[in-house]
């Protein structure tokens, strides 16, 4: 692929780069045009009470997070994480160690929350909220994932994601909210997906996918919308229905229920697991976007709710759903509310519902990239430790080659893809690109140590990301595949059984 | 933003994806494609023209699976594959194609 910037080089040992200042002070993602900011109840444009609005704001959220205010007081510039956010590995740039961009933050409310920041500011490094500061904000808050790597090393546990969601929270309020997330969660609240894609366009695509199985293994394995006899509400990204590798991560789950014969429907009012209102840090968006997801198992009757393949939907539901649209006491209480995808397979693996003929994917050797949002932000099954489990027993019941990048950059310390926490838009492609090397070098490893062909994954942004970037480093896009990809291929279905 | 063509105007985004649907001519097609270095030929106008076709229909791009089929049942079945559109459209079919088509850049996960 050509870039209009150099592409970092994967070297054969993990290396850290020696500081660049200003290295991608430019990277700054479109923002936000004046009906994507009030579809979610922000201001049209910069306000001109910024400062006052921002300070308010900032007051409000210490009030509210009491996590916030611990992270602004409790920093000791040990040093810990300056290493370990990829962003930092890929770009050089000092601003991006973690530290760093909680520093932006910190210093702010130093000089206005703070004694010694009101009255000696000079003696704390307090500095005033000027334009050039939201700016850098704008700029930095953006090339920050949320992936809560950093958090791990932390001998305090301060977590920057919730100093970025907050960053964000307050530049959105005083009128410079960012393009790509508040467009797509406009398009939830209006469609019901991040795509915009109608019900009718939905339908169509899922009758396609029906046909497709079909030609493909002879067998009816269905993909049904709205359907009111249904046990279990599937919900998923919506890249599953449009994008490719996700695709086959989908027609994965619909040969999973088909096998174990339990009957499944997704939602046309309900078709979309992700939700950024995560990644802008905004509550009232977080809870509207779940809201249609309660509407939706509600209306259908359903017993069950199901998340696909995405990462930080995962989080939202495991750590979040009961508090902003619980309980779920309508629901059967036999089965984890929600449950993951990946769970249910493997429960149905467990209870010897499902068999696999493993040698289908011999042409593999298949790694595993741990989401960051699952790694570190949810739990899976009923085992410490469940999210990393069950995932890789999954490949292990479908593949005869299997192996795990180094243990530093897999399971909590695993890294971000690089496009994660509404960072995976193409005005970002240079801080993607280089934010995916810690990755990629990871990978580069096992590719030379083992022969690796695929890469699997269970986030529908990785996924993407993946995609994107690798061609970058000279590796194939069809490198990363769903991991229900190799168990619906592996899935021995109907009367071969 | 705004694309000029033969001394006419047209707004568009940050990406040079037209604002206005009912913008879109076949020359803006072509000088949206000249633009970025690339030839439409008669495989380029296939998809081209499917997708407008299909947005017409169900005011969305259509998904990879649904377009490389058609295509397959337009071109040949050897070209019915996302490696083959990326061939055409080498900054990825979904994005590069729905911006010569004159529609709305797919926005999510994707």
């Amino acid at each position: 692929m050509k870039a209009e910037f150099t592409i970092p080089v994967v070297t054969n040992i993990p290396v850290t780069p020696s500081v660049v200042d200003g290295a991608m002070a430019h990277s700054r993602p479109f923002v936000a045009k004046s009906d994507h900011q009030t579809a979610l109840g922000f201001p049209e444009e910069l306000v001109e009470d910024w400062h006052d609005r921002a300070l308010a704001k900032m007051k409000e959220l210490l009030g509210k997070y009491r996590s916030l205010q611990v992270f602004m007081d409790s920093c000791v510039k040990c040093g810990a994480c300056t290493d370990k956010c990829h962003y930092f590995l890929g770009t050089s740039d000092p601003k991006n160690m973690p530290v760093a961009r909680q520093d932006l933050m910190r210093k702010v409310y130093r000089r206005y929350f703070t004694f010694a920041g009101k009255y000696f500011p000079w003696l704390v490094g307090a500095v005033d909220l000027t334009r050039e500061v939201l700016e850098d904000w704008y700029s930095y808050y953006h090339q920050c994932s949320e992936c809560r790597r950093c958090s791990v090393y932390c001998p305090y546990g301060i977590d920057t994601a919730e100093i970025t969601m907050a960053g964000r929270e307050i530049l959105a309020s005083v009128g410079i909210g960012q393009k790509y997330s508040n467009e797509i969660i406009g398009k939830v609240f209006k469609i019901g997906n991040n795509l915009g894609l109608p019900q009718p366009a939905m339908a169509d695509t899922l009758l396609d996918l029906e046909e497709e199985i079909k030609e493909d293994i002879d067998v009816d394995v269905r993909l049904p919308l709205d359907d009111a006899d249904a046990e279990v509400l599937l919900v998923s990204p919506s890249a599953d229905f449009f994008a490719e590798p996700h695709v086959d991560g989908l027609i994965g789950y619909a040969k999973v229920f088909h096998q174990a014969g339990i009957p499944w429907t997704l939602s046309s009012h309900a078709s979309e697991a992700a939700n950024f209102g995560l990644f802008i840090g905004n509550d009232e968006s977080m809870q509207k976007v779940a809201t249609r997801i309660r509407e939706a198992a509600l209306e259908l009757g359903v017993k069950r709710i199901i998340v696909g393949e995405c990462g930080h939907a995962w989080r939202v539901a495991y750590s979040y759903w009961n508090t902003l649209i619980g309980p779920f006491d309508f629901l059967d209480p036999n089965y984890p509310a929600p449950q993951h995808i990946c769970e249910a397979t493997y429960d149905l693996v467990q209870a010897g519902a499902l068999k696999f003929d493993k040698a289908r994917n011999d042409d593999k050797v298949v790694t595993f990239h741990d989401s960051c949002n699952v790694a570190r932000g949810s739990r899976m099954g009923n085992m410490p430790g469940g999210q990393f489990i069950i995932p890789r027993a999954l490949i292990r019941a479908s593949c005869n080659h299997f192996v795990d990048m180094r243990e530093d950059s897999i399971r909590e310390g695993t890294y971000c893809c690089g496009g994660g926490g509404g960072l995976l838009t193409d005005d970002l492609t240079e801080l993607r690109v280089k934010g995916a090397l810690p990755r990629v070098q990871a990978l580069h490893e096992v590719i030379e140590q083992y022969h690796v062909t695929h890469m699997a994954a269970i986030c529908a942004i990785c996924k993407s990301q993946f995609t994107k970037v690798l061609p970058f480093y000279s590796l194939g896009m069809g490198m990363i595949i769903s991991v229900h990809q190799l168990v619906g291929d592996a899935l021995v279905l109907g009367s071969e059984q | 933003m705004t694309l000029e063509i033969n001394g006419q105007s047209f707004e568009t985004d940050e990406e040079g994806y037209l604002a206005n649907l009912s913008d879109w001519s076949s020359e803006l097609a072509e000088a949206m494609a000249q633009q970025d270095g690339c030839d439409l030929t008669e495989n380029h106008w296939e998809v081209v023209n499917f997708l407008r076709e299909y947005y017409d229909e169900y005011q969305i791009a259509p998904a990879v699976r649904v377009l490389t089929k058609a295509i397959g049942k337009r071109l040949g079945k050897d070209k019915g594959n996302s490696r083959y559109l990326y061939e055409l459209f080498p900054y990825g079919p979904a994005k590069q194609a729905c911006k010569y088509a004159g529609l709305p850049k797919p926005t999510g996960c994707v």
